[in-house]
């Protein structure tokens, strides 16, 4: 990882641990603020932006687009560095948006591939990476290329592939946004599942109120550009929720409400 | 299928018409038939000349792959290499061929040598501009993932930027060919006793033009099955390059 730095602080311990085995650990920023130049002078995409995910805490952010979403990922991920304020974090693994698979390696290949790439031998690393197709509902998919599966199936792929980094914060960037709406919710819910049996710290960027209610333990909500934390909900309800259910209907206005009074 | 065979037909049987009618001499336009004719009867001087002239072109290509894969990767490792020689390597090909010809020659002989190093320097830009471009096509999200996955730059390029290069790199290798077959023509033609191209520069003289044309269409053959043979082998092994990306992207 290229971009550790004073204000990155990776607890030894995590670092040390068998992938696969690393305890959920706290996702910390205190008072972030991130800049880019561009042509017409220097554009802020975060702006004294405080949150924290507790340990096995799934933190769902909603913000309009380009208030500094993705900055905030790669921030947690160690891609980039704050200009000011700190980011506390063991290390995390990024989903981006699309699946990004490759496509000349199986579904299997692709879910294996953080083993593969921590030299871990081919097989050992098929023989871990198995069992979770099935947990997912692709059994039989295992050696299926990316071109062969749909999209729903693709993007669990994608997951398994994140899972299997073993890093014990995970960082999902509109992990469902390419999926249609039908797609989108079986995909919320095998992630619930998941998440259920295999608890980690969840930092989940999207922008859809919904998918933050039914998924997120707290639904953090952001400024338009230069991104802030306007408000904190927390998500008190059982799961697995529905999108019907009253008090997630509830939630969801209050966070739109909160969305609509930034404009 | 049938449609450009007819086209085909309609020109050759245009082109027959109009040297038969004495449009220009035989000498400087044969008709097709002629063609056909010298063809069928030098076709053991015609077979000999091509061994020569298909094991350059291949070997060129073979030589221009590796040295064009070697060149990109340096330049896609190295920015700083990549701001001073790619300029350096655009100019290089302007410089025609057929003036550096006779040097290359007069370094290397009369010898497979030089027409290597002729057929390879043409051969070389396709390659390493597609072979660069493969190596940079890679989705910047993609980097990400594997910059999180901690992934070494070894790694970064084993996994997904060199398999992510392949379908560029055989389609430069596609280009590749039809240049390998005019710079195997040059350099036999710049020193040479044998070959195809060195066959051209003997007949014409000799006013044996129709074998001289049979001679070209002999090369233009062996380029369309190269060419065909490339296709085939892309097809065979990099299926993933056909298919489109499924509903996601």
């Amino acid at each position: 990882m290229p971009a550790k730095g004073a204000t990155t602080i990776r607890p030894e311990a995590a670092v040390h641990t068998p992938p696969g085995f690393e305890a959920p650990a706290a996702v910390r920023l205190s008072g972030v603020s991130r800049a880019y130049p561009t042509r017409r002078g220097s554009v802020a995409a975060l702006d004294g932006l405080s949150l924290h995910a507790r340990p096995r805490e799934v933190v769902a952010v909603v913000g309009p687009s380009g208030c500094g979403k993705s900055t905030l990922l790669e921030l947690i991920c160690g891609l980039q560095l704050p200009d000011a304020g700190t980011v506390e974090s063991p290390p995390a693994v990024y989903m981006p948006q699309r699946d990004l698979l490759l496509p000349w390696s199986t579904a299997l290949d692709n879910a294996a591939l953080p083993l593969l790439v921590a030299r871990v031998r081919r097989s050992e690393a098929r023989r871990r990476a198995r069992p979770l197709f099935a947990e997912l509902g692709l059994g039989g998919f295992e050696s299926a290329m990316p071109h062969e599966l749909s999209g729903g199936m693709r993007q669990r792929v994608a997951f398994l592939r994140t899972l299997l980094a073993g890093r014990p914060v995970l960082a999902l960037d509109e992990p469902f946004a390419a999926l249609d709406a039908l797609t989108r919710a079986q995909a919320q819910a095998w992630l619930a599942g998941a998440l259920a049996r295999e608890p980690r710290t969840v930092v989940l960027v999207t922008h859809d109120v919904e998918e933050a209610v039914v998924l997120g333990d707290r639904v953090v909500v952001l400024s338009p550009r230069p991104g802030r934390a306007l408000a904190e909900l927390d998500v008190a309800l059982p799961r697995p929720r529905r999108r019907t259910d009253p008090d997630v209907v509830a939630l969801r206005e209050r966070a739109l409400e909160a969305l609509e009074a930034a404009r | 299928m049938i449609r450009p065979l007819l086209l085909a037909l309609a020109l050759l049987g245009g082109w027959e018409l109009y040297a038969r009618a004495g449009g220009v001499d035989e000498f400087i336009l044969p008709a097709p038939t002629e063609i056909a004719r010298a063809l069928h009867a030098d076709r053991a001087l015609l077979w000999d000349n091509f061994a020569v002239t298909a094991v350059e072109v291949v070997l060129g290509i073979a030589i221009a792959v590796a040295a064009g894969v070697a060149f990109a990767l340096a330049l896609h490792a190295s920015r700083s290499l990549r701001r001073t020689a790619y300029p350096l390597l655009v100019a290089s090909q302007t410089v025609p061929i057929v003036i550096v010809a006779p040097l290359l020659v007069a370094w290397l002989g009369f010898d497979l040598a030089p027409k290597l190093a002729i057929i390879g320097l043409i051969c070389f830009f396709p390659v390493t501009v597609t072979a660069l471009r493969g190596l940079e096509a890679v989705d910047p999200d993609l980097r990400k993932l594997m910059r999180t996955l901690e992934a070494s730059r070894w790694q970064t390029l084993r996994r997904v930027e060199l398999p992510a290069a392949l379908p560029f790199l055989l389609a430069g290798a596609r280009i590749a060919v039809a240049v390998a077959v005019i710079g195997a023509v040059l350099a036999e033609q710049a020193g040479s006793s044998e070959g195809l191209g060195h066959l051209i520069l003997q007949a014409i003289p000799q006013f044996e033009t129709a074998r001289a044309y049979a001679a070209v269409v002999v090369l233009s053959a062996f380029a369309v099955a190269l060419f065909g043979a490339l296709t085939l082998a892309e097809r065979r092994l990099l299926p993933w390059a056909h298919q489109r990306q499924g509903d996601s992207q």
